[in-house]
C-alpha cells in the first residue's frame, strides 16, 4: 500500500501557542486512519490545515505524493481533500439536492439551473452511498443521521480522495452509528482513505486500521490498531507528567455533613442522576463532550426542564424550577461559555459584576445605591485581581482570564453556598488557570461546596475530592479524589465499565 | 495592564473619539439645522414658530421614550401609532358620550394602553412570538378597534378645561405637552439608569442568556417594556385628543416609524443593548426642527418624506461603521 498523505514536520504557531510542534506521519492509500488525542491536544489545527482552514506555519503536505498547499477549503476539496464537520454546514431550508450541489450548481445551455441534471447526479451519489433519503425535502426536516449522509454525498460528489470525519457520531443513535459504519467500509472499498477523529475508543478498535496520537501538539505515534488494547491508547493520550498548579488537598473532611443531594434527575438528556455534595467540598464531573455534564446542571439548576428531579438542601426537599429558583436557594452555576452565557459583552465591568445583586444594593424606593454598588465593585476587583483600568471597561476589552474572573466576581457576592464551575478554565492561560484554582480551594476551605465540570484530565484530577465520570448521560462511576487515575477516568469516560 | 487597556482608557478623553458618539453627531446635526432654518426663514426663530415645534416634538417624543425601551430590549413596537389612536377616541367617548370628569377619563385611557402593551409583551415575552409579528397585529387590532368604536367619524365635544393638556401653557409660558414630556423623560431616566430593571432592560439587549443565568426574570422584564410603550402610547393619545379637540380614528398613522426614527437617530442600537435615553431626546428634535423648517421654507411634503428616509439610513449607517472601528 502506498501513501495517500504525508504529514511532513507540520508545525502551526498562533499568536503566544504552538499549537503542533513538528508533526509527521503518514496516511495510507485505503485505509481508515483513527486520530486521537485529548481536547487541546492539536487534533482539530491539524485537521483545519488539512482541510484547508488553516496554512502551516512550516511544514510539508504531501498528497499522491506531491507537495501541495491549500489556501482555503475549496481548493482542498478540489484537490481531494473534504473534511465533515460536527457541525454540519447544510443549508437548512434548502433540499438535500440544492445542498449537495451548493456552490458548484450545474447550468444548461440555457444559462438557468438544470434541476434534472443535478438530481440525477445526487441520486447516483446515494444509491452508492446505500441512503434512500428524500430528495424533496428541506434537510432541516432531516433526521441528524441522514443530514450526515447528505454532508456525506457532498464531499464524494466532488471524487474525494481522502475523507475526514470530526467526532462523526457525537449525534447519533445506536442504529445510525451502524449504518455509517457500513457506509465507511463501503467508502473504504471504493478506495477513499479515511480519517476517524474520535473519543470514542470502541469506535476507532472497531473501524480503524491504524491509529496516530498527538499530545500537546506533539506527535506521540502511529500503531496498527490490532496491536493495541484501549489501555494502550488512553496511556499514549495522556501520559504526561503534571506540573502541579494544584492547591493541596485537605484530608478528612469526609465526615463533612452533606449539603445538596441529589436523589433523582431524569430529563431528554440525562438519566438516572444521582450524587451528593458536602459541605466544603470539591466534587469534579468528567466525561467527553456531549457526555450530559453540562446538562445535568442545567437541569439541575432550572435553566432546562427535567422530567423527574428529586432535590434536597441541608435535607429539606426544595423545588426549583427557574435559576432564580435555585439562586435562592444558594444555587449558582458559572457557565461554560464566557461570552454567550456568562457576561453581557457590551456592558461594563461594573454592571456586569452587580446584574444578580442589584435587587440588594438598592434601597429608597427601589434605586440602586450607586454607592454601594461602587464599594461592592471595587472590592471584587481588588480581591480577583481584575487587571483593568476602571470598573468601567467593558467586559469585552478584557483578556479571556479577566473575563473569567468578572464571571466569578458576579457570583461570589451573591452568597451563594454552592457553586457549579462548567470548564472553569477553558481558554484561558495558565498563570490565570493557578488563580483560579487557588480561589476555588480557598472558597472550599470557608466552607462552599462546589462542582466543577472539566475537559481537562490534569485539573479534574488536581482539584476534585471526588469525580463522578460521565458517558451518554449516565454517571458511570463515582471515585474517591485520593484514588483517581486519568487511566481511570479515561478508561469510564470512554465507555469502559459497559456489559 | 497590558497596551490594549491603556490605549482604551486614553482614547476615552479624545475629541476623535467624542465624535464617534452617536449622539454627539444627532446633537451637531441639530444645531447645523436650526442656524440653517433660521437664515433661510424668518420665521424659524420666533416664539409662536418654536413654542410649535415643541408641541409637535412632545407627541413623538413621548412615543418614542417608550420605544426606547422596547429597542434596548433588541424588541421593536409597531402598533404606537395605532394605541395612540385608540386610546385618545376612548377617552373621548368617556367624556363626551358617558360625561365622565377628565381625570377619570384619562387614567382609564392610560390603563387601556397600559393593558394593550402588556398584550404585546405577553406574546413576545411568553410565547416567543417575533416582536415584530405581533405589535403588527396589535397595530391592526386597535387601529381597527379605534374604528369600531367611532364609527369611523371624529368625536368632538370635549369640555373646554381639557384643552388646556394639549395647548395650554403652563405659567403661560411653557405648552402643557413640553412638560408631560420632560416629567415622561425623567421618570424614563430614572427607571433606565437607577432602578435594576433599567440595568436588566440593557443587559437583555446585551445578551438574554446570560440575564437569565443571573437569577432575573427576563420574561418580565421584556413584558414590562412594551407595557411602558403602551403607556407612553396612551399618554401621546391625551395629548393629540386634546390638541385636536377631539377623538380621531384615524390619528396617529405612520407614527411609529417617527418614533422608531428618532430613537435610532438618538444613538440607540436597533440590535438592542445600547443607548441613551438623551439620545432619543436629540432624535426627536431633530426631526421636529427638520420638518418644521422644511415646512418653513415651503418644501413639498413628498420631498419631505424622501429626505427623512435618507437621513434615517444615514445615521443607522454611521453607527454600524462605528461599531466596526
Amino acid at each position: 500500500m502506498d501513501n495517500v498523505l504525508e504529514i511532513e514536520n507540520i508545525t502551526k504557531e498562533f499568536p503566544g501557542v504552538k499549537a503542533l510542534k513538528g508533526v509527521s506521519f503518514e496516511v495510507k492509500r485505503g485505509e481508515v486512519h483513527a486520530l486521537v488525542g485529548e481536547n487541546g491536544a492539536g487534533k482539530s489545527t491539524l485537521m483545519k490545515i488539512l482541510s484547508g482552514v488553516y496554512t502551516p506555519t512550516t511544514g510539508k503536505i504531501r498528497l499522491d505524493g506531491k507537495e501541495v498547499i491549500f489556501n482555503d477549503p475549496k481548493q482542498a476539496q478540489q484537490l481531494g481533500v473534504s473534511i465533515i464537520h460536527q457541525e454540519f454546514s447544510l443549508i437548512p431550508y434548502l433540499s438535500s439536492v440544492d445542498n449537495i450541489f451548493l456552490g458548484r450548481e450545474k447550468k444548461g445551455a440555457n444559462r438557468l439551473l438544470d434541476r434534472k441534471k443535478m438530481r440525477k447526479e445526487a441520486e447516483e451519489v446515494l444509491q452508492r452511498l446505500n441512503a434512500n433519503i428524500d430528495l424533496n425535502k428541506p434537510v432541516a426536516h432531516l433526521s441528524v443521521a441522514n443530514q450526515q449522509f447528505i454532508e456525506i454525498a457532498k464531499a464524494i460528489a466532488i471524487d474525494t480522495k481522502v475523507l475526514i470525519f470530526d467526532e462523526p457520531t457525537a449525534s447519533l443513535t445506536g442504529k445510525e452509528i451502524d449504518k455509517l459504519f457500513e457506509l465507511i467500509e463501503k467508502l473504504k472499498a471504493d478506495g477513499v482513505t479515511i480519517i476517524y477523529i474520535s473519543h470514542h475508543l470502541d469506535e476507532i478498535l472497531h473501524m480503524c486500521d491504524r491509529m496516530t496520537c498527538l499530545r500537546d501538539g506533539e506527535w506521540v505515534g502511529t500503531r496498527e490498531v490490532k496491536d493495541v488494547s484501549k489501555q494502550d491508547i488512553v496511556k499514549m493520550m495522556v501520559g504526561r507528567e503534571i506540573v502541579n498548579v494544584f492547591p493541596e488537598k485537605p484530608t478528612g473532611n469526609g465526615k463533612a455533613e452533606i449539603l445538596l443531594d441529589v436523589k433523582r434527575l431524569h430529563n431528554k438528556s440525562v438519566a438516572d442522576i444521582q450524587f451528593s455534595l458536602k459541605k466544603g467540598e470539591i466534587i469534579g464531573i468528567a466525561g467527553l463532550v456531549g457526555s450530559g455534564r453540562t446538562e445535568t446542571v442545567r437541569a439541575l439548576i432550572g435553566a432546562d426542564p427535567a422530567q423527574e428531579k428529586d432535590v434536597y438542601i441541608n435535607g429539606q426537599k426544595v423545588d426549583i424550577k427557574n435559576p432564580t429558583d435555585a439562586l435562592s436557594h444558594g444555587i449558582a452555576l458559572i457557565p461554560e461559555s464566557r461570552k454567550t452565557q456568562g457576561l453581557v459583552l457590551n456592558m461594563t465591568i461594573k454592571n456586569n459584576i452587580s446584574l444578580p445583586i442589584l435587587k440588594d444594593l438598592s434601597s429608597f424606593l427601589g434605586l440602586i445605591n450607586k454607592k454601594k454598588e461602587d464599594g461592592v465593585i471595587e472590592k471584587s476587583i481588588q480581591d480577583l485581581l481584575i487587571k483593568t483600568p476602571s470598573s468601567q471597561q467593558l467586559v469585552k476589552n478584557l483578556s479571556g482570564g479577566n473575563q473569567q474572573k468578572v464571571v466569578l466576581a458576579k457570583w461570589l457576592n451573591t452568597d451563594c453556598k454552592i457553586l457549579i464551575f462548567d470548564e472553569p478554565t477553558r481558554g484561558i492561560d495558565i498563570g490565570a488557570k493557578e488563580e483560579i484554582y487557588k480561589l476555588m480551594r480557598n472558597l472550599a476551605d470557608k466552607g462552599l461546596s462546589i462542582i466543577m465540570i472539566s475537559s481537562e484530565l490534569p485539573e479534574i484530577l488536581g482539584m476534585s475530592d471526588r469525580v463522578l465520570v460521565m458517558h451518554k448521560g449516565r454517571i458511570k462511576a463515582e471515585i474517591n479524589g485520593t484514588e483517581t487515575t486519568s487511566e481511570k477516568v479515561m478508561y469510564y469516560a470512554t465507555g469502559g465499565g459497559d456489559v | 495592564m497590558s497596551q490594549l487597556e491603556l490605549n482604551y482608557q486614553r482614547k476615552t478623553v479624545n475629541v476623535k473619539e467624542m465624535f464617534k458618539n452617536p449622539e454627539m453627531l444627532t446633537l451637531i446635526g441639530f444645531f447645523i439645522l436650526c442656524v440653517f432654518f433660521s437664515i433661510a426663514s424668518e420665521q424659524f426663530l420666533t416664539g409662536n414658530n418654536i413654542s410649535n415645534i415643541i408641541r409637535q416634538v412632545s407627541i413623538n417624543g413621548i412615543l418614542a421614550v417608550g420605544m426606547t425601551f422596547v429597542i434596548l430590549t433588541g424588541g421593536i413596537d409597531l402598533s404606537v401609532g395605532s394605541v395612540m389612536a385608540f386610546t385618545g377616541t376612548i377617552m373621548a367617548g368617556m367624556m363626551i358620550n358617558m360625561g365622565m370628569p377628565p381625570i377619570v377619563a384619562v387614567l382609564l385611557g392610560i390603563l387601556l394602553g397600559a393593558a394593550l402593551g402588556y398584550i404585546n409583551g405577553l406574546f413576545v415575552a411568553h410565547a416567543r412570538i417575533p416582536a415584530i409579528i405581533v405589535t403588527l397585529a396589535m397595530m391592526e387590532v386597535a387601529r381597527g378597534a379605534a374604528l369600531l368604536y367611532t364609527g369611523g367619524y371624529p368625536l368632538s365635544g370635549l369640555p373646554s378645561s381639557y384643552a388646556f393638556i394639549g395647548r395650554g401653557d403652563l405659567f403661560g409660558i411653557i405648552p402643557m405637552p413640553a412638560v408631560i414630556m420632560v416629567l415622561v423623560f425623567i421618570i424614563a431616566y430614572i427607571i433606565l439608569n437607577h432602578l435594576p430593571i433599567g440595568r436588566y432592560i440593557y443587559a437583555i439587549g446585551g445578551n438574554e442568556e446570560a440575564v437569565r443565568l443571573s437569577g432575573v426574570k427576563v420574561k418580565r422584564v421584556k413584558a414590562f417594556v412594551y407595557l411602558v410603550s403602551g403607556v407612553t402610547a396612551a399618554i401621546s393619545g391625551l395629548i393629540m385628543t386634546s390638541r385636536l379637540s377631539s377623538g380621531q380614528p384615524m390619528a396617529g398613522e405612520g407614527y411609529e416609524l417617527d418614533a422608531i426614527a428618532a430613537v435610532v437617530l438618538g444613538g440607540t442600537s436597533i440590535a438592542g443593548g445600547r443607548g441613551h435615553i438623551f439620545g432619543t431626546i436629540l432624535g426627536a428634535l431633530l426631526l421636529g426642527v427638520l420638518s418644521n423648517g422644511l415646512n418653513l421654507m415651503g418644501v413639498s411634503p413628498y420631498v419631505q418624506r424622501v429626505l427623512k428616509g435618507a437621513i434615517i439610513v444615514g445615521a443607522i449607517y454611521y453607527s454600524s461603521v462605528r461599531q466596526k472601528d
